[in-house]
């Protein structure tokens, strides 16, 4: 399945995944300033908004995943959003516990119904069941054509949930991150940061990717002994 | 084949390398047949050959695979509605709504397929299961054997030019099986095409022009039924599905 | 064009003939909802002075519940004598199947709203025209059936199906139930319309956007 090209495509994908992570942490640990007001705690931050990002991005690829997937029926698409709701969904558990963790520390409460953090909570649960359906349908094709209905409905549902909740309440932090309150230093590890998730993602997603399709392989090969 | 990939016409029923998997299990491998006109062709096997997926994918139910399925010249997975107004389908389940009496189910049906004089045809599909007296009953009231030939009533209602039957006798009790045979052999008298399933070798042959034996989905044995007698017959499918035990 | 209306229409009919006949659904879900609303009373003692506040809260819960519910037996009814096949044998489009099982449970769960809702006004005093609420009520249902619908169909056909309608259902409508609380509690406090402008648009664009989805998305959930 892989050629050498590939192979060589890989090894440099994680050398690069493996560096930036390592700049990441020195950034967000060493080089970026203590915060003023909250403290170490902040730090933090570093690491919640590359997750909360590519948890995003990885909710993205399942909805263009799903779509591809039930317009060309190529199990690949199936694979590739599949194995991006798994990253999505264990990024975004990430993301709220590290959300409660910061909200702890700023607002002194381990969760607040907040905008975002409610957002993000919904978000979670479209994908969990995503993957529920997986479990529970009765054959690998038709769990690979319900959850990519979900794929598609549960995605076109963000920026409605995202406004809607928006409309209902919101205390998060926004300004300070948006409108020039970072300082230059902070921004700059922030956007390394990001760079180091978004390597890390694309890694897993290409690596959970081929491990399915590896399997279904696998499956069919068994199965032409069996005959 | 012309070079669009559909059928030529000529064939009312016809599959070339037809293939059905579920995830890692086949269900149907290389399947090629081809069913003329008004002609009544029997597809035998033990449970589990694939008849069912056979029968489904004949009727568009379900999507194959793998190969091309064309009736009456037209693809099937190109022209599905064209096409599913030529078929009529009698499965073991019967697709009728037990709440509702025999007339509702079959004009509801009726409404479906535009039916053109519907209560005129909804007379004459009661008349011919000989159900006439039981027309204005609720379908959950009546036996499991007439409920199965208002399911032939239900499936012939829009007088399909296919009509295909996944064992119609499953689940019947002897009286019953004979009723629904008699609809069953006025059927095929017409100049319906027809392809039945079924693991009942005696009437199966009885009824058909030509038999199939379906064998861990793959077709392994056709012959006309003239060329055929029930005792050659029942030692053939024997034979073939005896590696089964 | 009027053949597909006359199609939609004659699913729509069977299905209201057979609900007629059994009231399963209807019965069983009123029953479900009146027994929520008075479970809430007990949770929540609605005492003098907090009814406002919390009303609106208790009707949408009991609502949304019984919709699940509901549509949960909407496709049960398909399953019997696996009757869809037989729809899907049928020379129509998928959409018009769609249509037809909407159009059926948009009507048994207005009915159903119809009788719960003056039962709750009555039950926490409050004022019974308020023709404001039959209109929130109407978006909220259209929202609630086109998801449910599609969902309903996609879950008849997997395990545990009577668990994972809820799953799938209640993340995706959360802007329909935030919607219908914050306008019934603008009804109910006698707020003016401009208050509740904003949560109509969301409900009606929530309403437009999912009908559509699930109207395209619909044929992928019955197919074999």
């Amino acid at each position: 399945m892989k050629n050498g090209r590939g192979k060589l495509r890989d090894d440099l994908l994680v050398g690069l995944g493996f560096a930036l992570m390592l700049a990441a942490l020195y950034m967000a640990l060493i080089y970026a300033p203590t915060e003023k007001y909250a403290g170490a705690v902040q730090r933090i931050f570093y690491f919640h908004v590359p997750l909360a990002w590519v948890g995003f991005l990885a909710f993205l690829v399942v909805f263009v995943g799903s779509i591809l997937y039930l317009w060309k029926r190529s199990v690949i698409w199936d694979a590739i959003a599949w194995a991006s709701a798994e990253v999505g969904v264990v990024f975004t558990s990430l993301v709220l516990i590290t959300g409660s963790i910061w909200a702890k520390a700023a607002w002194g409460i381990w969760w607040t119904w907040d905008a975002r953090l409610t957002a993000t909570l919904v978000l979670w649960f479209v994908y969990v069941a995503y993957l529920m359906v997986r479990g529970y349908a009765r054959e690998e094709s038709q769990g690979a054509r319900f959850s990519a209905v979900l794929g598609i409905a549960g995605f076109i549902n963000v920026p409605i949930v995202a406004l809607a909740i928006n409309l209902w309440r919101t205390q998060h932090p926004t300004a300070l991150i948006f409108e020039g309150g970072l300082a230059p230093t902070m921004l700059v590890a922030l956007l390394v940061c990001v760079a180091a998730f978004t390597v890390l993602y694309i890694l897993l997603v290409r690596h959970a990717t081929s491990l399915k399709i590896l399997e279904s392989d696998i499956e069919n090969i068994k199965n032409l002994r069996l005959e | 084949m012309n070079e669009t990939g559909a059928g030529s016409g000529a064939w009312a029923i016809e599959v070339e390398g037809l293939g059905k998997s579920f995830g890692s299990h086949r269900a149907l491998t290389g399947i090629c047949l081809k069913v003329g006109r008004g002609e009544h062709v029997t597809v035998f096997g033990p449970n589990g050959a694939g008849k069912t997926s056979l029968i489904k994918i004949l009727s568009t139910l379900m999507k194959p695979s793998a190969g091309t399925v064309c009736l009456d010249g037209s693809d099937i997975s190109k022209v599905p509605s064209e096409v599913r107004r030529k078929i009529g389908l009698v499965a073991h389940q019967t697709f009728l709504y037990d709440d509702l009496t025999v007339y509702e189910n079959l004009k509801f049906y009726g409404k479906m397929y535009d039916v053109p004089n519907l209560e005129e045809q909804i007379h004459n599909v009661v008349r011919w299961v000989r159900l006439e007296a039981r027309l204005h009953d609720r379908v959950g009231t009546l036996s499991r054997g007439m409920q199965q030939r208002i399911s032939i009533a239900r499936a012939v209602i829009h007088n399909p030019s296919i009509v295909l039957l996944d064992e119609p006798e499953v689940g019947l009790d002897p009286h019953a099986i004979v009723m629904v045979r008699e609809v069953l052999d006025s059927l095929s008298a017409g100049e319906r095409t027809v392809v039945m399933t079924t693991h009942n070798l005696e009437q199966g042959i009885e009824m058909s022009d030509r038999v199939v034996i379906l064998y861990k989905g793959r077709i392994v044995y056709q012959e006309h039924k003239d060329r055929i007698d029930i005792a050659t017959f029942r030692e053939t499918y024997d034979r073939y599905t005896e590696s089964a035990k | 064009m009027s053949r597909m209306y006359a199609r939609v229409f004659a699913i729509f009919w069977k299905d209201v003939l057979s609900e007629i006949r059994t009231k399963e659904i209807v019965t069983a879900v009123l029953v479900f909802a009146l027994l929520v609303l008075v479970i809430f009373n007990f949770a929540f003692d609605p005492a003098s002075g907090t009814t406002a506040r919390i009303a609106p809260g208790i009707l949408w819960v009991a609502f949304t519940f019984a919709g699940i519910l509901g549509l949960n037996r909407v496709f049960a009814i398909e399953k019997e004598n696996s009757s869809l096949a037989g729809l899907r044998l049928c020379p129509v489009d998928r959409m018009v199947i769609f249509w037809g099982k909407l159009a059926g449970s948009f009507t048994f769960m207005l009915v159903i709203a119809a009788v719960i809702t003056p039962i709750f006004l009555v039950l926490f005093n409050l004022p019974l025209f308020l023709p404001r609420l039959a209109l929130i009520i109407v978006l909220a249902t259209l929202g609630f059936t086109s998801v449910g619908t599609l969902f309903s169909a996609l879950a008849m056909n997997i395990r545990a199906r009577d668990i994972m309608l809820p799953i799938l259902f209640l993340p995706l409508v959360v802007p329909v139930i935030i919607g219908a609380v914050e306008t019934t509690a603008c009804v109910l406090a006698g707020g003016p319309w401009s208050d509740m402008l904003t949560w109509l648009e969301i409900m009606i664009a929530f309403d437009i956007i999912y009908l559509v989805v699930a109207t395209l998305m619909f044929e992928f959930v019955i197919e074999e």
